[in-house]
């Protein structure tokens, strides 16, 4: 069996604040996956990526990268990573040529090998007419970009992404998730993506896990855990507002404003009883549409009985 | 990495460095050049006339390596501090720590840089010397020894700065009181032989002083101190401090979590 692009056993971290970030991970991305790591704010997803990238040091545990450990031969294990981190960091005042040319440098990519494939990477994230320009000219969306060519100048095989996206509007967004889905299917790059656009995950990842307070809390594909959901709500948009809220047997039903009702839909149940109740009162249905996506409610819910437990925890001691 | 990537990463360092400090050439070449500019017209001409001869030599032709290697510490020492931790506060360090290029690698690079600038601006203080006399070098080799040695001692020693500070103040402060004394108590301006015998063994305990005066000792053939020791005191400074400075990365000092 092929190794994963990344194992992690084990790891802990605990800051020089006492505080403990991760409390004894265990986690395994297969090679060609397209992983999500998911998790509130501080749960500990930027954290782990540091370890993983060598830019945080870790208290305990192993990281192996294609089965080179790190602690051995971290440089030999660093060939195959690219790092996309969260917060731009790169010189703003060096032009956008000489950032990912420089990245190649610290590879040992000659120029002459580099300079080609800085073109086609720049040309594929719309950046080649900007090369000659200062990074600080880019607009937000074109700075993330820059930091995804910068990131696969040397052909990682395994790309981590801390949150691409943020702040970049839909259009360009989806753009990104079409490159980013293109080089996992036809250049087999291992992608682990941490986001909190869970519409994100939903639509580009195979495996996700989800790590709160520190734990990985659920590591599963995304098929098998949208199986999981009890419970989905619709949004219903009436023709016309109504002045009560209709009651329809055996759902629950909330009133969003007077033109709009929230239903929430168990495992089992059908969206046509809902349709036909509505019907029979009279009450005509414009349009409708979930009130969240799939997997968000399933995280908000996971996430939600987690901090449940740490309260409950808490209270006990 | 093997030896040619390891080549192509110190080089894309250095020459990422001195394309820093180039495209920014009016803050970093030209005031040096200017400042060494007045301290010949004032010290050196006007200022020296009145002097008369020190150590044998005419006050102008005495200053001068001190000056030349005033600027090549400051430069050298600043270059280092300010753009290691102007990578530092850009984050862009992480470019670098996510790379497999050696920590050794990334350190050299720096302080190859830092060296360009410091014996660029040296250079430049010499050509400028030249309005204002005719240099005689004694002893070329050792001229060009102490300088660069001495430009890789300062050059290492704001790496270690760069790594501590935590806030752009930080960086400020050891040039300005730490650096700068030194330097003018290092015998640019002065014969250490003028000063009573207490305070001339105080500035024995003053590391410029035998920089200054081995680099003064190249140009005119004099020095207040013995060449063998000054040199060895600057070797054995360069491998201390680039030693701590491999430490403190190895371990992520400053730059870490």
């Amino acid at each position: 069996m092929a190794e994963p692009a990344l194992s992690i056993r084990g790891l802990t971290k605990v800051y020089a604040n006492g505080f403990e970030a991760l409390k004894g991970i265990d986690l395994d991305v297969a090679q060609g996956d397209f992983y999500a790591l998911l998790g509130p704010n501080g749960a500990g997803k930027s954290t782990t990526l540091g370890v993983v990238c060598s830019l945080v040091q870790k208290t305990a545990g192993s990281v192996s990268i294609f089965g080179i450990d790190i602690e051995r031969d971290f440089a030999r294990a660093k060939y195959h990573l690219g790092v996309v981190p969260q917060e731009f960091n790169f010189n703003q005042f060096e032009k956008v040529l000489d950032i990912v040319l420089a990245q190649a440098g610290y590879y040992g990519m000659s120029r002459r090998v580099a300079l080609p494939r800085a073109e086609e990477l720049l040309r594929d994230l719309g950046l080649w007419d900007k090369r000659n320009g200062t990074a600080m000219m880019l607009s937000g969306g074109m700075k993330r970009r820059l930091m995804i060519a910068r990131a696969l100048m040397h052909r990682p095989k395994l790309l981590i992404l801390d949150e691409p996206t943020a702040g970049v509007d839909i259009e360009l967004r989806r753009s990104m998730w079409s490159y980013m889905r293109r080089i996992n299917r036809e250049e087999g790059t291992t992608i682990i993506l941490t986001t909190h656009y869970l519409e994100e995950a939903e639509s580009l990842c195979r495996h996700v896990g989800i790590i709160n307070h520190g734990q990985i809390i659920r590591n599963t594909s995304v098929r098998e855990l949208l199986a999981e959901l009890d419970t989905e709500t619709f949004l219903f948009d009436l023709d016309k507002p109504l002045n009560y809220t209709p009651s329809i047997q055996g759902f629950e039903v909330h009133q969003v404003d007077a033109a709009q009702l929230s239903v929430a839909v168990q495992r089992g149940q059908s969206i046509n009883d809902i349709f036909a109740a509505l019907s029979e009162q009279g009450i005509r249905v414009a349009s409708m549409r979930n009130r969240a996506n799939r997997l968000e409610e399933m995280f908000v819910s996971m996430v939600e009985d987690g901090r449940a437990e740490s309260h409950e925890k808490g209270g006990r001691s | 990495m093997n030896f040619t990537q390891t080549a192509v990463a110190l080089w894309t360092l250095v020459a990422k460095e001195i394309r820093r400090f180039t495209r920014i050439w009016p803050q970093t070449l030209l005031p040096p050049s200017i400042t060494m500019t007045m301290y010949f017209i004032i010290f050196g001409n006007l200022i020296g006339a009145r002097i008369g001869e020190m150590d044998g030599y005419s006050y102008m032709d005495f200053i001068v390596p001190g000056l030349i290697m005033m600027s090549v510490i400051t430069n050298s020492y600043s270059n280092v501090a300010s753009s290691f931790f102007s990578t530092k506060f850009q984050r862009s360090v992480e470019e670098m720590m996510v790379s497999p290029m050696p920590n050794w690698v990334i350190l050299s690079g720096f302080v190859l840089g830092g060296m360009a600038r410091g014996l660029g601006v040296g250079a430049i203080v010499t050509v400028v010397s030249l309005f204002f006399t005719q240099l005689t070098i004694a002893h070329p080799l050792l001229t060009l020894l102490v300088i660069v040695l001495t430009s890789a001692l300062f050059a290492v020693g704001g790496f270690i700065n760069a790594l501590l500070g935590k806030k752009f103040d930080d960086i400020s402060i050891v040039p300005t009181f730490v650096l700068t004394p030194l330097t003018y108590l290092g015998g640019v301006f002065y014969s250490i032989s003028l000063l009573p015998d207490f305070w001339q063994s105080v500035s024995m305990l003053n590391p410029i002083l035998y920089m200054v005066n081995v680099f003064r000792y190249g140009f005119l053939g004099v020095s207040d101190i013995p060449v063998g020791w000054a040199l060895l005191a600057i070797f054995a400074f360069i491998a201390v401090l680039f030693g701590l400075a491999l430490w403190m990365l190895e371990n992520g000092k400053g730059i870490r979590s």
